[in-house]
């Protein structure tokens, strides 16, 4: 158990890294999917292993074919796309070097958070089942209601109209 | 396995023993399977169409996957100069490596299961799910318009395709409370009157989840009637246009495997997994009636290729989302209804719950195919001969 | 075992990178995905913090990551939507073009 965790971390960090780095849309998403991968490996070793293979099934089957769909569709022929234009990107680096080091600080310098994991820490599906249904009864129909609006806006959105154009 | 596993040291090497045999047993069994799978295929499709499949290498052909895999391994590898170099050698990979995975959830026989995940089912969804941006590597890494035409549809169609599969895997879960296969198929123990096994395909919902199930996996398989993607007379094997060699085969692999895992799937949700049909006949052991219902789904998906004409993009996807999607939820009401009507007690309550059941089940099929497309009678066939 | 800030330590390392990504980049679907990349990393904080809880029973933690997913999957749909919809009008998904509010 020694090493399978830091070697799943500097996998996920590095294809994240690398996500956001590269220049061409589609070896980022490519970069994406192994980053995911690690994220759900890493959801495994929590013990939470519903939530590692949903996260495989909705980021990497769906999120990332739809991302994908829309590389194909909105390509500028001949040019890989601008991805780190020059004088913003050292503000936008520069910010988020500055956020992660104050949340890296706070994390090392408190105690609090050192602390192993305890118990069993098992997650039956039906108990996420009789959960979902009994007390948060609420939240399980409004995202059903979000997604389906999502649905229906996502069509609505991106579907041309023939009558006026660019509305 | 366990006495094997016996022979090696206690602690971490036992384990990671254990999990290389499983591992191993897997891989050779399906992969084996293969081998039998092109014979029977190039056969079969053969005498479909009149004509005698491959008879040369070895009696009745028998050594033709060898030649086969002779021919793969030794062509010439080649990549083209514009393609996309990294993402063109790793698509046969990831094609092949989530399939393989999705394997060691399947329960083969009684305690032959390699992996007895509490979410198993979700985890073989997901690594089909994987499958397909395999797809999209191999088309775009080919550099190649009609390969990238070929694996746009190609994804269109099995993402398309897996709403009704997973809602129909769904009904099971639903029937059975678990989302663990090996609890599925314990759930279809019992005989009705001590003679046929309650495997699930033996209620409506049931049957009805079944044949939407299958129809799904075949789409999901990219097979006849649903193989727009690679067919041969259409844009010359699709995604795979510019593999050759042993990539190609990877790919071949890829969807055979594939093939096999959801059949292996639908075997273990509807047909009972090992259990056997009849209560006379359990003393065959398990592994053998899961791979000779195996054995039928094959011959059964190389009937349905070596009959079916294939279906236009349009008519696929209109398919999947105006027809199968609406059947698969009138099928979860179904199963519902079901559950509820166990509770009547008058005589003869099973058949009028079958009736219900199924006449809901019949008036949904037929409302929704009426719906989109207006019945026409067949006209009559007229032949025309060359002069 | 691994304590729980090393998790931790996963997850703002990728938060910050995620961060970066939409703060640097100019191609509107990039942005998304950097997006996409700090829900995931404010998930696997829940994870973590769940795991590493005195007594894990409740599964409170999980199914709001299970929520956080699901609805970052539809602001992906629509956000994607929209990056089609810039595309038609303007023939590009540079974030620096329509940055006017009208036309």
């Amino acid at each position: 158990m020694g090493l399978t965790f830091p070697l799943i971390a500097t996998v996920t960090w590095g294809a994240a890294l690398a996500a956001m780095t590269l220049r061409r849309p589609v070896h980022s998403a490519l970069a994406l999917v192994v980053a995911f991968l690690g994220l759900a490996v890493t959801y495994l070793t929590l013990d939470a292993q519903f939530l590692g293979v949903v996260q495989v099934l909705v980021y990497v089957g769906a999120v990332i074919i739809l991302i994908v769909f829309v590389i194909q569709l909105t390509r500028n022929v001949g040019l890989p796309s601008e991805s780190l234009a020059v004088r913003p990107a050292v503000v936008g680096v520069g910010t988020a070097a500055l956020v992660t080091g104050g949340l890296i600080s706070c994390l090392v310098a408190s105690p609090r958070f050192h602390i192993e994991r305890s118990g069993e820490g098992t997650a039956p599906v039906k108990e996420l089942g009789e959960a979902l249904m009994a007390n948060y009864v609420v939240a399980l129909e409004g995202i059903g209601l979000l997604l389906t609006v999502a649905l229906i806006g996502g069509v609505l959105i991106a579907t041309r109209r023939p009558a006026k154009k660019g509305s | 396995m366990h006495w094997f596993v016996g022979l090696f040291p206690e602690g971490p090497i036992q384990t990671g023993v254990s999990m290389v045999v499983a591992a191993a047993a897997i891989v050779g069994a399906f992969a084996g399977l293969f081998a039998v799978t092109t014979w029977i295929e190039r056969k079969g499709l053969g005498r479909l169409q009149n004509r005698m499949g491959p008879n040369r290498v070895g009696p009745w052909g028998w050594l033709q996957p060898m030649a086969d895999g002779i021919k793969a391994l030794t062509k010439e590898d080649i990549i083209p100069a514009q393609a996309d170099k990294l993402v063109h050698t790793l698509a046969p990979i990831v094609a092949v490596a989530p399939v393989i995975m999705a394997y060691a959830v399947l329960p083969v026989g009684r305690n032959m299961v390699a992996l007895d995940m509490e979410a198993g089912l979700v985890f073989f969804f997901a690594m089909g799910g994987i499958k397909e941006i395999a797809v999209f590597m191999a088309g775009w890494g080919s550099r190649n318009k009609y390969a990238l035409l070929g694996s746009m549809r190609g994804i269109a169609q099995m993402i398309s395709y897996e709403i009704p599969l997973v809602v129909s895997a769904l009904v099971v879960a639903m029937a059975v409370g678990s989302l663990s296969l090996v609890d599925i198929v314990n759930a279809q123990a019992g005989y009705y009157g001590g003679i046929l096994a309650k495997w699930h395909v033996f209620t409506p919902w049931g049957l009805g989840g079944f044949l939407l199930f299958l129809v799904a996996a075949t789409a999901e398989s990219n097979r006849t009637p649903f193989d727009l993607p690679e067919g041969e007379s259409e844009i010359i094997a699709g995604h795979m246009l510019e593999y050759t060699g042993f990539k190609y085969a990877l790919f071949f692999l890829g969807e055979y495997m594939g093939l096999f895992a959801v059949s292996g799937l639908a075997i273990t949700l509807y047909l009972g997994g090992w259990r056997a049909p009849f209560s006379f006949l359990a003393w065959i052991p398990s592994w053998l009636w899961f791979f000779g219902k195996l054995f039928c789904f094959i011959a059964l998906f190389v009937w349905l290729r070596g009959t079916l004409p294939r279906m236009r993009a349009d008519q696929l996807m209109e398919f999947a989302w105006k027809f199968m999607v609406p059947m698969v939820v009138v099928n979860i009401v179904v199963l519902a209804m079901w559950h509820y009507s166990a509770a009547w007690r008058f005589p003869t309550a099973g058949l009028w719950r079958w009736v219900l059941c199924g006449g809901v089940l019949l008036a949904a099929y037929l409302g929704l195919s009426k719906l989109w497309r207006p019945w026409e009678p067949p006209s009559r066939r007229v032949y025309r001969y060359a002069e | 075992m691994v304590p729980l800030h090393h998790y931790l330590l996963l997850s703002t390392l990728l938060f910050g990178i995620g961060l970066g990504g939409v703060l640097t980049r100019r191609n509107g679907i990039l942005t998304l995905m950097g997006l996409e990349l700090m829900l995931n990393a404010a998930n696997l904080n829940f994870i973590a913090f769940w795991r590493h809880q005195p007594s894990p029973a409740p599964a409170d933690g999980l199914l709001f990551a299970l929520f956080a997913i699901g609805v970052a999957a539809a602001e992906v749909a629509v956000g994607l939507a929209l990056i089609i919809a810039i595309y038609r009008r303007w023939r590009t998904v540079n974030l620096d073009v329509p940055n006017r509010l009208k036309g």
